[in-house]
C-alpha cells in the first residue's frame, strides 16, 4: 500500500485540457495541412505526379484543391511542391460532418457542427462506441486506446468504448475496408440499435490512405454506411479525435474555438 | 554448426544490409534445395525467410534466407519449381507458415504439407503470368475440429471486445480447459507487398510505414536498409544514431504500453494507468523529433528526414532521465505485488524446444532462454558500436515475457540517454540513387516484437521485382496457439496480451 501511494503521488495529474489549437504540441507537429494558392505555380508544375498521396488534386477548371481526408500528414507531401505552397499547421482541429467539408482550395476544414437537439439529448452526456477495425495498420487503434488513458480521458466527457455493438450508440471505423473484413463490418453496423452514429477515423477509413488503390481494399468506408463524423489523420492525434467527438456532441467549451 | 562442403557450395553467403548479385546464387534442383535447407536447419541454422516469385511465364523461383545466429552469418539458396514440389514442412516445422504463404501468393502446391490452409485468404498475387487464376472463395477455410461428447467449440472474433485488430480464434475446449486453439487471420490484408513492388519510391515508403502502425520505425528502417544496400548508399553515423534512438523509443512505447495492458488484464489498475501515460510520453518524444507520435516521416532512404538539434537533444535527455526515475517504482509495484505474480506465473508457457522447432523470434524467444536478437546477432547501423545486452528469462510464461519487457525498457532508456548525449556530427541524409539491377538484399531489424526481415530483389532495369516482408508476428502467432492448450479459456486475453502480436504485420 505504501508503495502504491508513493507511486501514485509521483504521477501527479496528467490529464490535458482542450485549449486553443496547437498549444502544447511540439514545434514539428504536423497538424491540418494548408495550401497557399498564391505560391502555387499551376502552370508547368509536376507536383501532382510527385505527390505520394491524393491530398492535392485538380478541379475540372484546373485549380488545385486540398483534400485533408486524403492527406497522409507526411513531410514528403509538403516536399512534393517545390514552390512551398503546401505546409502543415499545428492546428489539431479538423473533424468534419461531411466528406466534402474536408476539401477546399486552402485546406480550411468545415469543422463539425453539433448533432440536432434530439440526438444530443440521447448521446450528449453518455456516448458508448464500438470499434471496428477493417484493413488498418493498427496505428489509429493505438490512438483510440490512448483516448481512454489518464491523459486524454475521454470518459470524463461520457465517451466510452464498449465490448458489443448491441451495447453501443455507434461505431468507430478504422482501416481502408479490406475485402476480408467487409462482411463483419456490415454485420456489426447492423447490430447497433438505431438511432446510431458512424465515425470514420483516419486517412484509411476516410479515403483509403496509403492503400487507396490496392485491389484488396475498398478505399475507405463504403457508401452503404452513412458516416456522421469524418476524422482525418495518419493516425489522427488523440486530441483531433476528442475534439471531433466533442464538437459532434456539442460539448466543446467555447474557448476551444478561439484560433491561435 | 559447421556446414558440410556440399552445403557451402549450395548456399550463397549473405549479410544484413549487403546486396549481392542474384546470378551468384546457384539455382538448385528442388531435391538439392530441400536437402540444403534441411541440412542447414539440422546444423543449427534457422529459416529467416522463404518466399516465391514468378520466374518466366510458367515457373516460380523459391528463395530461402537462412540465419546462423550464433556466428552472425546469413546465407541464401534458390530453386525453380513448377506447379508442385515436395514440401519441406514435413521435415522442418519452422517453414510451415512460409510454405502456406508461398502456396497462397504464387499458386504452387507444396505436396505433403500437413496443414496447407489459407494464410491470409486472398487470390494469388504473385502468380506466374501463364497460369490461370481460379475462382477464389474467401469463405472456404477448413477449420480443424475435435470430436467428443464433452468437447465444445468457442469462436471469438473478428470483432473483439476491446479496441483490437480483427482476427478469428477458435477453441476446442473440455470444460474450461483448452485442448486446441486455431487462429485464422487475413482480415487486415491490404496487399502491402504488391504496393511496395508496384508504386514509386516516395509512395512505397509511406506504405512501408503502414505495414504495422506500432512498428513504423522498425519496418521503415528495414525497408530503407534493403533499398540503401541495393543503391550502395551509405548513411552517416549521425543518421544511424538517430534511427537507433527512434527504434528504441518505439520499443519503449510499446513495452511500457504492454506492461500497462498486462496489468490491466489482471485488474491491477494503478500500474495500468501509470504505464499507459508513460507509453504516451515515449510517443511524445518521437513526436518532438519527427512531428508524429509514431515516428512517421522520420526514416527515409539515405538516412533520416529530421535532425535532432542540440537543444532538442538536451530536452530528450532530460525527459528520458525523468522517465527513468518514474518508471522504476511502478515496475516494482507491478512485479513485487504477490497477487500479480501469482496471476502471471505459469500461464501460457512456450518451451525452449517449441521455440527452436517452430523458429519463434524476438521477445517470445528471449522469454524462454533462446537469446535471439538481431541487434546482437547480425548487428547493423549504430548497434555495431553501441551494443545493447540481450535480455532473457527462462520460464517462457506470461511473467517471463513481462520481465523481459522490463529488462529491455531499462536497457533502451540507458541507450537513448547515452546516444542523445553523444550524437556524432555530420549530415543526417545522403543521396540514395537508383538500384543495381539483378541483385538481392536482405535487411533485418530487431523491432520491439522481434526480427523484421525485408528482402528486395531487383530486375534487369533496377526496378523492384519482389519485395518480401516478414513481420515477427508471422512466426509468433504459432507460439500463441502452442502456448494455450492446457490453459483455461479465461486466460486467453492475458496470454494474447503478453504476446501482443500484430495482425496487420502478419496480414500485410
Amino acid at each position: 500500500m505504501r508503495n502504491y501511494l508513493r507511486a501514485r503521488l509521483s504521477q501527479g495529474t496528467p490529464t490535458v485540457e482542450l485549449g486553443a489549437g496547437g498549444a502544447g504540441l511540439p514545434e514539428r507537429f504536423r497538424g491540418r495541412p494548408a495550401l497557399d494558392a498564391s505560391a502555387c505555380n499551376q502552370h508547368e508544375c509536376r507536383c501532382l505526379t510527385r505527390m505520394p498521396s491524393a491530398a492535392v488534386r485538380e478541379t475540372n477548371r484546373g485549380l488545385p484543391v486540398l483534400d485533408v481526408g486524403a492527406c497522409l500528414f507526411s513531410p514528403d507531401e509538403a516536399a512534393a511542391c517545390e514552390h512551398g505552397a503546401l505546409s502543415f499547421t499545428r492546428d489539431y482541429r479538423m473533424a468534419s460532418r461531411t466528406r466534402d467539408g474536408l476539401v477546399s482550395p486552402t485546406g480550411e476544414v468545415e469543422l463539425a457542427a453539433a448533432l440536432d437537439r434530439r440526438m444530443r439529448s440521447l448521446f450528449g452526456r453518455a456516448l458508448r462506441l464500438r470499434s471496428v477495425v477493417a484493413g488498418s495498420c493498427g496505428g489509429c487503434e493505438g490512438e483510440l486506446v490512448a483516448l481512454s488513458n489518464v491523459v486524454f480521458d475521454a470518459a470524463r466527457f461520457g465517451v466510452q468504448f464498449v465490448a458489443s455493438p448491441r451495447h453501443a450508440d455507434g461505431i468507430v471505423i478504422t482501416g481502408a475496408i479490406s475485402t476480408n473484413m467487409r462482411t463483419a463490418l456490415e454485420r456489426t453496423y447492423a447490430a447497433v440499435p438505431e438511432p446510431r452514429l458512424v465515425i470514420a477515423v483516419g486517412a484509411c477509413a476516410v479515403s483509403g490512405g496509403p492503400f487507396r488503390d490496392s485491389v484488396e481494399v475498398s478505399g475507405g468506408v463504403m457508401p452503404e454506411i452513412p458516416v456522421d463524423l469524418w476524422i482525418p489523420g495518419c493516425p489522427p492525434h488523440p486530441l483531433t479525435i476528442l475534439d471531433g467527438l466533442l464538437r459532434l456532441l456539442g460539448r466543446l467549451p467555447r474557448e476551444a474555438d478561439v484560433s491561435e | 554448426m559447421t556446414a558440410s562442403p556440399v552445403l557451402r557450395q549450395a548456399l550463397l553467403p549473405l549479410a544484413n544490409r549487403r546486396a549481392v548479385s542474384i546470378d551468384a546464387m546457384a539455382t538448385l534442383g528442388i531435391e538439392r534445395f530441400r536437402a540444403t535447407v534441411l541440412d542447414a536447419v539440422a546444423g543449427g541454422w534457422r529459416v529467416a525467410s522463404l518466399f516465391g516469385m514468378p520466374e518466366g511465364g510458367n515457373h516460380v523461383r523459391l528463395l530461402a534466407v537462412l540465419a546462423d545466429d550464433t556466428r552472425g552469418r546469413l546465407a541464401g539458396a534458390t530453386a525453380v519449381v513448377g506447379r508442385y514440389y515436395p514440401a519441406l514442412t514435413t521435415e522442418c516445422a519452422q517453414v510451415s507458415v512460409f510454405e502456406r504463404e508461398v502456396a497462397e501468393q504464387c499458386g504452387v502446391t507444396p505436396l505433403g504439407h500437413p496443414s496447407l490452409k489459407p494464410l491470409r485468404r486472398h487470390p494469388p498475387d504473385h502468380l506466374p503470368p501463364a497460369w490461370a487464376q481460379d475462382e477464389y472463395d474467401r469463405a472456404a477455410y477448413p477449420f480443424s475440429h475435435i470430436d467428443g461428447e464433452e468437447v465444445h467449440e468457442v469462436a471469438v472474433g473478428p470483432v473483439h471486445a476491446g479496441i483490437i485488430e480483427p482476427g478469428h480464434f477458435r477453441f476446442q475446449a473440455h470444460g474450461e480447459r483448452v485442448l486446441q486453439l486455431e487462429i485464422m487471420l487475413g482480415y487486415q490484408h491490404r496487399g502491402v507487398e504488391r504496393l511496395l513492388e508496384s508504386t514509386d519510391r516516395t509512395r512505397a515508403v509511406l506504405v512501408a510505414e503502414s505495414i504495422a502502425g506500432d512498428t513504423v520505425i522498425g519496418h521503415t528502417s528495414a525497408y530503407c536498409g534493403a533499398l540503401e544496400a541495393l543503391a550502395r548508399s551509405h548513411k552517416s553515423p549521425r543518421a544511424q544514431s538517430i534511427r537507433g534512438i527512434a527504434l528504441e523509443l518505439e520499443r519503449l512505447a510499446n513495452h511500457l504500453g504492454d506492461m500497462g495492458a498486462i496489468a490491466g488484464d489482471v485488474a491491477f489498475q494503478p500500474a495500468a494507468a501509470f504505464f499507459g501515460r508513460m507509453r504516451g510520453e515515449c510517443l511524445n518524444l518521437l513526436m518532438t523529433i519527427s512531428g508524429n507520435r509514431y515516428g512517421r516521416g522520420l526514416v527515409r532512404p539515405g538516412g533520416v528526414a529530421f535532425d535532432i538539434t542540440s537543444d532538442m537533444a538536451g530536452e530528450v535527455r532530460d525527459r528520458v532521465k525523468h522517465l527513468r526515475r518514474e518508471v522504476r517504482p511502478v515496475a516494482e509495484l507491478l512485479l513485487e505485488t504477490a497477487s500479480v505474480q501469482s496471476r502471471l506465473d505459469g500461464v501460457g508457457v512456450v518451451t525452449r524446444e517449441a521455440c527452436t522447432t517452430h523458429g519463434f523470434v524476438g521477445l517470445v524467444a528471449r522469454s524462454c532462454e533462446v537469446a535471439r536478437d538481431v541487434r546482437h546477432d547480425h548487428p547493423y547501423g549504430v548497434f555495431r558500436f553501441a551494443q545493447i545486452p540481450v535480455s532473457t528469462a527462462w520460464a517462457g510464461d506470461v511473467l517471463a515475457r513481462t520481465l523481459v519487457r522490463w529488462l529491455e525498457v531499462q536497457r533502451s532508456l540507458e541507450f537513448v540517454e547515452e546516444q542523445v548525449t553523444a550524437l556524432p556530427a555530420g549530415p543526417v541524409k545522403t543521396h540514395c540513387g537508383g538500384l543495381m539491377p539483378n541483385e538481392i538484399a536482405v535487411a533485418m531489424e530487431e523491432g520491439w516484437r522481434g526480427e523484421i526481415v525485408h528482402v528486395a530483389v531487383t530486375d534487369d532495369h533496377g526496378d523492384i521485382r519482389r519485395h518480401k516482408v516478414t513481420d515477427p508476428s508471422l512466426h509468433n502467432w504459432t507460439a500463441l496457439s502452442v502456448a494455450l492448450p492446457g490453459n483455461q479459456i479465461s486466460d486467453f486475453p492475458l496470454c494474447n496480451k503478453s504476446f501482443n502480436l500484430s495482425y496487420a504485420g502478419h496480414d500485410l
